[in-house]
């Protein structure tokens, strides 16, 4: 097996690792600062592919639809904390697990009575078609911008959350809550806008999925599942756990399918349960951690 | 708990009006058995999940051969009723549902199924209860003595007939070929019969990368499906699987190096992905409305269709519901009611023509013998309008020789 190939087979696994971490992203941070097992994020994740797609056909530029579909469906995502979620702070975990859970039948369904059950072409924006030659091979462009722009995202991410006061305050309320509201911190606009972050992310996720897979209203489900494995192998709520654990699921299922193409599925499973068996918390998560 | 308490909570009166109503159902059969009760028609298909819109199409067309047959007056005056169920895609739920509908609903036949393993799992069923199925899945394995009954029928095409039909088009001696394949029943069959084509016809094979069914991303096996530099790249894959992995392959620039060829083309998943993606795909197909323009029947099944849904076409798969209850109706009107062998005898001996020409049941496996579409998609500037997607390559009438043998299948001769 030569060099070339496998080095086209690692760069295919991280575009994939992409698309992954700023799904996990979305539910890590979720989970880490609130508390909330977000189980609506894979329906969120297609509704954003809907609405990129909507957004990209009324403006006629896939450019728009990938800023404000965002932006949107995490406007609406605050709606849904401040409206369901917010009531379920303090309960057990399984309250907002099962509301989400619920929820996100709701949104598919309502998807398919709007748009249809069948799929829908998502195509790709005119100046990413086609393929880059990379000297070993030939790789779609689109895929190559889909890695940059995640890259770009983590950058702007990270420095909020590390060198902004919002970010301190954020870093602090995951914490310490009880703490920041003595000191006068008004910790639900914090969670409000949290959850509007992780959804955002979830939808920005489904955008980009957009054009490499057909849209339609099932696709978030097995995105979800895989959101879950990432989070899970990296460690509940870590940012960077969810980062290292979605590149190497990524590359592991990529790397599988040059060997075993029918075990590239299994593989990110099996890569979950041996993570587990080593380090229960997960790659870079705390123990005993409950959020 | 609760139960027990409301329980006791009948009152006599309604206790008695109970008593009275079973009585009268008790009844019933004694006075019914008659002319008038309706003919009812279990239909599984999985209205859920990556396949719900063939599943859907199928239902539409059913319909309509039920509302056909009822229009002109029904079976020997009782009107037929389609009982719809979604089988989910699932083998358990589907045997669960069928079971319901033979021993709840009393359905007097069974047609349907999508998947393979859902197709076995109906067949199960009906033949342990010797009810008549007739399957509108493309695997065939149901045809084999070893899952075949008395009962079992099946109407569509199956692997061994679209592959030889998308290769004899497609392939060329020295040409070379590589597959990749849904790593289930379906795709197996349809790696086997493209194998035995292209051995037939002097292609070689230069790799085969079997992937996990319900895929969502097929990136990781371009690079090598590249490596291995094909003439022709044959997916066979079915539902959202063909339009994600076309679409991916075209991404990664596979169509500037090599021919992509499936064993079936389906027009919802054409639609799905757009013209640009597809064009150039050839693959095989049971029916395509486009053949209005050479077949009667197509003409006739398209403005039925189209009076029915508001002017809508029928699709591919759409079509098998229509022919598949069509023809068990036609079979029943013979026979001259439900009496199941007297059905079964007037299957074998059916000539029918409802979608695109004559076909019928081969004797010893009960396999539809029917022609055999092969279809190119067409460049988006080539289209005379939304609904123009597929080029007709070719239109091979049916014949016996078109299948596996009834000893190769394993059926006395």
């Amino acid at each position: 097996m030569d060099l070339s190939l496998i080095i086209m087979q690692l760069l295919s696994g991280i575009a994939l690792g992409a698309v992954l971490v700023i799904t996990a992203l979305g539910l890590t941070i979720v989970f880490g600062m609130l508390g909330v097992v977000n189980f609506a994020h894979g329906a969120l994740f297609m509704i954003g592919a809907y609405a990129g797609l909507y957004l990209a056909s009324l403006t006629g530029s896939f450019w728009w639809g990938l800023l404000l579909a965002p932006i949107l469906i995490g406007a609406f995502g605050m709606l849904i904390e401040f409206v369901l979620i917010r009531r379920l702070y303090g309960r057990s975990i399984d309250d907002p697990l099962l509301l989400t859970f619920g929820l996100s039948y709701i949104l598919v369904e309502g998807v398919r009575i709007v748009f249809g059950s069948d799929g829908i072409p998502f195509p790709t924006p005119p100046q990413l078609i086609g393929v880059l030659d990379l000297g070993i091979g030939f790789f779609p462009r689109y895929r190559l911008f889909v890695i940059a722009l995640v890259a770009v995202v983590l950058l702007a991410l990270w420095l909020t959350l590390e060198k902004t006061r919002i970010g301190l305050i954020v870093r602090a309320g995951a914490r310490d809550p009880t703490i920041m509201q003595v000191l006068g911190v008004d910790i639900g606009r914090v969670w409000l806008a949290i959850f509007g972050l992780g959804v955002g992310l979830a939808a920005l996720g489904g955008v980009l999925a957009g054009p490499m897979r057909s849209v339609n209203p099932e696709m978030g489900s097995l995105v979800l599942a895989e959101a879950f494995v990432v989070t899970v192998i990296g460690g509940l709520g870590s940012i960077v756990g969810a980062v290292v654990a979605g590149l190497m699921v990524g590359i592991s299922i990529s790397l599988v399918a040059l060997f075993a193409p029918e075990m590239a599925t299994i593989v990110m499973f099996a890569l979950m349960a041996v993570v587990l068996l080593i380090r229960p918390q997960g790659l870079f998560g705390v123990r005993g951690r409950t959020a | 708990m609760s139960k027990t308490g409301s329980m006791s909570k009948i009152s006599r009166r309604t206790a008695l009006a109970g008593l009275s109503a079973s009585a009268a159902l008790l009844a019933m059969p004694r006075l019914g058995r008659a002319a008038d009760e309706t003919i009812r028609i279990g239909f599984p298909t999985p209205l859920t999940g990556p396949f719900a819109a063939e599943a859907r199409d199928q239902v539409k067309c059913a319909e309509l051969a039920v509302k056909l047959v009822n229009d002109k007056g029904g079976i020997g005056g009782r009107k037929v009723e389609l009982l719809v169920r979604d089988d989910k895609l699932n083998a358990g739920e589907a045997a669960t549902r069928t079971l319901e509908l033979i021993e709840k609903d009393k359905v007097h036949a069974v047609v349907g199924a999508l998947s393979s393993a859902v197709q076995l799992a109906v067949n199960e069923v009906t033949r342990a209860r010797g009810v008549i199925y007739v399957s509108i899945s493309q695997s065939d394995t149901i045809n084999e003595a070893k899952d075949f009954s008395k009962y079992t029928f099946h109407e569509a095409l199956n692997p061994h007939m679209t592959t030889a039909a998308v290769a004899r088009q497609t392939l060329k001696k020295g040409m070379k070929v590589a597959h990749l394949v849904a790593d289930y029943a379906y795709g197996h069959e349809m790696l086997r019969g493209f194998k035995r084509a292209q051995a037939a016809i002097g292609a070689d094979n230069v790799g085969e990368i079997l992937h996990p069914f319900g895929a969502a991303d097929y990136s990781t096996f371009m690079p090598r499906l590249m490596s291995m530099r094909p003439d022709v790249l044959c997916i066979s894959n079915f539902g959202r699987d063909q339009a994600n992995a076309i679409k991916q392959a075209v991404d990664f620039g596979v169509k500037q190096q090599m021919k992509i060829v499936v064993p079936v083309i389906l027009h919802n998943q054409r639609l799905a992905v757009g013209p640009d993606v597809f064009e150039g795909v050839v693959g095989g197909a049971n029916y395509y409305w486009g053949l209005e323009a050479q077949s009667k029947s197509a003409a006739a099944f398209n403005a039925a269709f189209k009076a029915a849904n508001g002017g809508a076409i029928p699709t591919d798969y759409g079509a098998y519901g229509y022919s598949g209850v069509g023809s068990l109706l036609a079979a029943m009107q013979t026979a001259g009611g439900t009496d199941i062998d007297k059905v079964v005898d007037a299957l074998e001996k059916l000539q029918y023509d409802l979608t695109k020409g004559p076909q019928h049941y081969r004797k010893c496996d009960h396999q539809s013998v029917q022609s055999v579409l092969v279809l190119e998609s067409k460049k988006k500037s080539a289209m005379g309008g939304e609904n123009d997607l597929f080029a007709i390559l070719a239109n091979d009438t049916g014949s016996d020789d078109m299948l596996r043998s009834c000893s190769e299948l394993g059926h006395a001769t």
